[in-house]
């Protein structure tokens, strides 16, 4: 598992190559040209910012890759359903957003400040509760649950937060145990085993970092063990705002592709909310774009990319 | 609930022309309806403090079982707060004896300064000064930490794992501080005594075993309840067991319900020392009353 893990910034693995094993070297070739590719990218003027969109959706896996891993529950089963729900506190914060997320799918919302994308997880992990509407987990609509039940819906969850929300008084170790130790019978050397495990598979050393303290770790290592601590137990949803908010770009990349290997290797619906157009591309299924409390766009990134919409075309910084 | 209009906006969708600037009847309707909606959010603010408190106490009694987050609060709230609690005590007693010693030199009563100062400490100065302390030390510290969770996502990373924050936050540091505030308060109450007797030996003359056994006589002296337990001690636990709850509950919900950032931890904290410290003077007000009606003086 380990094998597949690269240096902060590096591309994931296309699709077509196997999960595991060690990389032959003339994909290490492409990954550094893509890298120069990348800083030429980035020194596009806005204008071309599509065009450099197009060619990162020629490499990424795509709605084809995922449907040849789960060639039915992928286009079949919706883990996640928004349904017609409309949200408002002292003013409306959403419309008649419907939307959903099958197996194995990551949807990644996007969308001005303010447009609700970050209630939008709010209602799927039930912390909030819509004015209409249904949100429905496995076909089942979590809005009439209790507090207890939907505490136990939850369990079947991972959420990573913008500030990571690591508990500060915890060490690394604690907090990725927290989960295992509260719904779960394993026994000390078990829970060790997993935490040590998950923290491998966001690429951190175990026993370098397990007993730091929050505080201690730089803002990509706070995410990455939140995203450790998220999937400790195993849940098949996982649900991210913000993952890559505040980091550096190598940072932003190897969380990116964190995010697409958990899908990949673990088959998790993701939902994730992000401003990052660039890390949408490279790991959503499907994007949906929020603007004024609605839905306006819910496609593929290559339905977004060739939209002629003019807000998307606003939104992805050029015409 | 689109459709209503958002509440603090009166008049929303009345155009601006068609209202008189100054018009008396226009502005009637909007400072009651303005006066409705904050007793409303008062109430609600009373209903939710009543309603964490009843979740606090009830959830002691179901599983999962957060006993080493107990023994944290315990710690953090009972032994850290020995120092304070100690040195309040300690010259609040001395300070009352020395008081008391010259009003009653007047009337050559110095004799019975060992009743006067432990009536004091173990009925009133004892739990209410113990209150006051810890409510400025333990109750800022959780307000601050929990707004700090809250500011910080933590509280939601807790429900988002499966764990309700009450218990796993609230309730552990309200059953601390009802078993820690009472014993406090008896160290409280022994070391004010303890300093009286220094000052009563020292500076007004009384001998020491004399004023021990004043001290024992106004303990004695008010009758025991249950044949063992003198009155003078159930009113002075009573009270603390109370405050106990009121400072714990009150730092528990303003830290919980903290918004606005760091400015708004500070405002918790703030907000909890003064409301519990005002809660804990008037309270111990009304259960004197209570508890000198019900055990007799």
């Amino acid at each position: 598992m380990m094998d597949d893990v690269r240096d902060p910034g590096e591309r994931a693995n296309p699709p077509a190559a196997p999960p595991e094993g060690p990389s032959p070297a003339p994909a290490d070739d492409r990954g550094a040209d893509r890298r120069q590719e990348g800083r030429r990218a980035s020194e596009r003027r806005p204008t071309s910012i599509r065009r450099a969109i197009r060619e990162e959706l020629a490499e990424e896996p795509t709605d084809e890759y995922f449907s040849e891993v789960h060639p039915q529950e992928f286009r079949a089963v919706p883990v996640i359903e928004l349904d017609h729900v409309y949200l408002a506190f002292e003013r409306p914060i959403l419309e008649d957003v419907s939307l959903e997320a099958r197996k194995g799918e990551t949807i990644c919302l996007v969308g001005e400040s303010g447009t609700g994308k970050s209630t939008t997880l709010k209602l799927i992990l039930r912390l909030l509760v819509p004015d209409r509407g249904k949100v429905c987990i496995h076909g089942e609509d979590i809005t009439d649950l209790t507090f207890e039940q939907a505490l136990e819906a939850r369990q079947n969850m991972g959420m990573v937060f913008q500030s990571a929300a690591l508990f500060d008084s915890m060490s690394v170790f604690e907090n990725v145990a927290y989960p295992l130790r509260e719904h779960t019978a394993l026994d000390e050397d078990e829970i060790e085993e997993r935490v040590r495990e998950k923290l491998a598979f966001v690429d951190l050393d175990p026993d370098q970092v397990m007993q730091q303290l929050p505080s201690q770790l730089s803002g990509g290592m706070r995410k990455r063990v939140g995203i450790a601590r998220g999937m400790a137990n195993n849940p098949e949803i996982m649900l991210y705002d913000e993952p890559t908010s505040g980091l550096d770009p190598l940072s932003t990349g190897t969380i990116t592709r964190l995010i697409m290997k958990l899908q990949r290797e673990l088959d998790v619906t993701s939902v994730v909310v992000s401003h990052d157009i660039r890390s949408v591309f490279r790991m959503a299924t499907r994007v949906a774009v929020l603007n004024q409390r609605r839905i306006v766009f819910f496609g593929t990134p290559e339905e977004m990319a060739s939209s002629d919409d003019r807000y998307i075309r606003d939104f992805l910084g050029g015409s | 609930m689109t459709d209503t209009a958002a509440p603090g906006i009166p008049f929303a969708n009345i155009g601006s022309r068609s209202r008189p600037k100054h018009s008396h009847t226009s502005r009637l309707p909007a400072l009651t309806e303005r006066l409705a909606d904050a007793s409303k959010q008062k109430l609600r603010t009373v209903q939710e403090y009543f309603s964490l408190a009843g979740k606090s106490l009830r959830f002691a009694f179901v599983r999962p079982f957060y006993a080493q987050d107990l023994v944290q609060q315990m710690d953090e709230i009972g032994v850290k707060s020995l120092g304070i609690v100690l040195l309040t005590g300690f010259f609040t007693g001395m300070v009352l004896a020395l008081q008391s010693s010259v009003q009653m030199r007047a009337f050559g009563a110095t004799m019975y300064i060992g009743r006067l100062v432990s009536a004091s400490m173990i009925r009133e100065l004892g739990p209410v000064l113990a209150g006051l302390m810890v409510a400025g030390r333990v109750g800022s510290g959780i307000a601050a930490q929990l707004g700090s969770m809250r500011v910080t996502e933590q509280i939601d990373a807790l429900n988002t794992l499966g764990t309700d924050p009450i218990k796993k936050l609230v309730t552990p540091r309200v059953l601390a501080a009802l078993i820690m505030l009472p014993i406090l308060t008896i160290i409280n109450d022994f070391v004010g005594i303890f300093g009286g007797s220094i000052i009563s030996s020292v500076l007004v003359g009384v001998p020491t075993g004399y004023y021990w056994r004043t001290v024992w006589e106004q303990i004695a002296g008010d009758g025991f309840v249950l044949r063992y337990v003198p009155t003078d001690f159930v009113q002075g636990l009573v009270k603390p067991f109370v405050f106990g709850g009121i400072i714990s509950i009150t730092a528990c919900y303003f830290g919980i319900n903290t918004t606005g950032g760091t400015e708004g931890v500070g405002q918790s904290t703030t907000r909890t020392v003064v409301l519990s410290s005002i809660l804990i003077l008037v309270v111990d007000y009304f259960l004197t009353q209570i508890l000198l009606s019900v055990l007799g003086s």
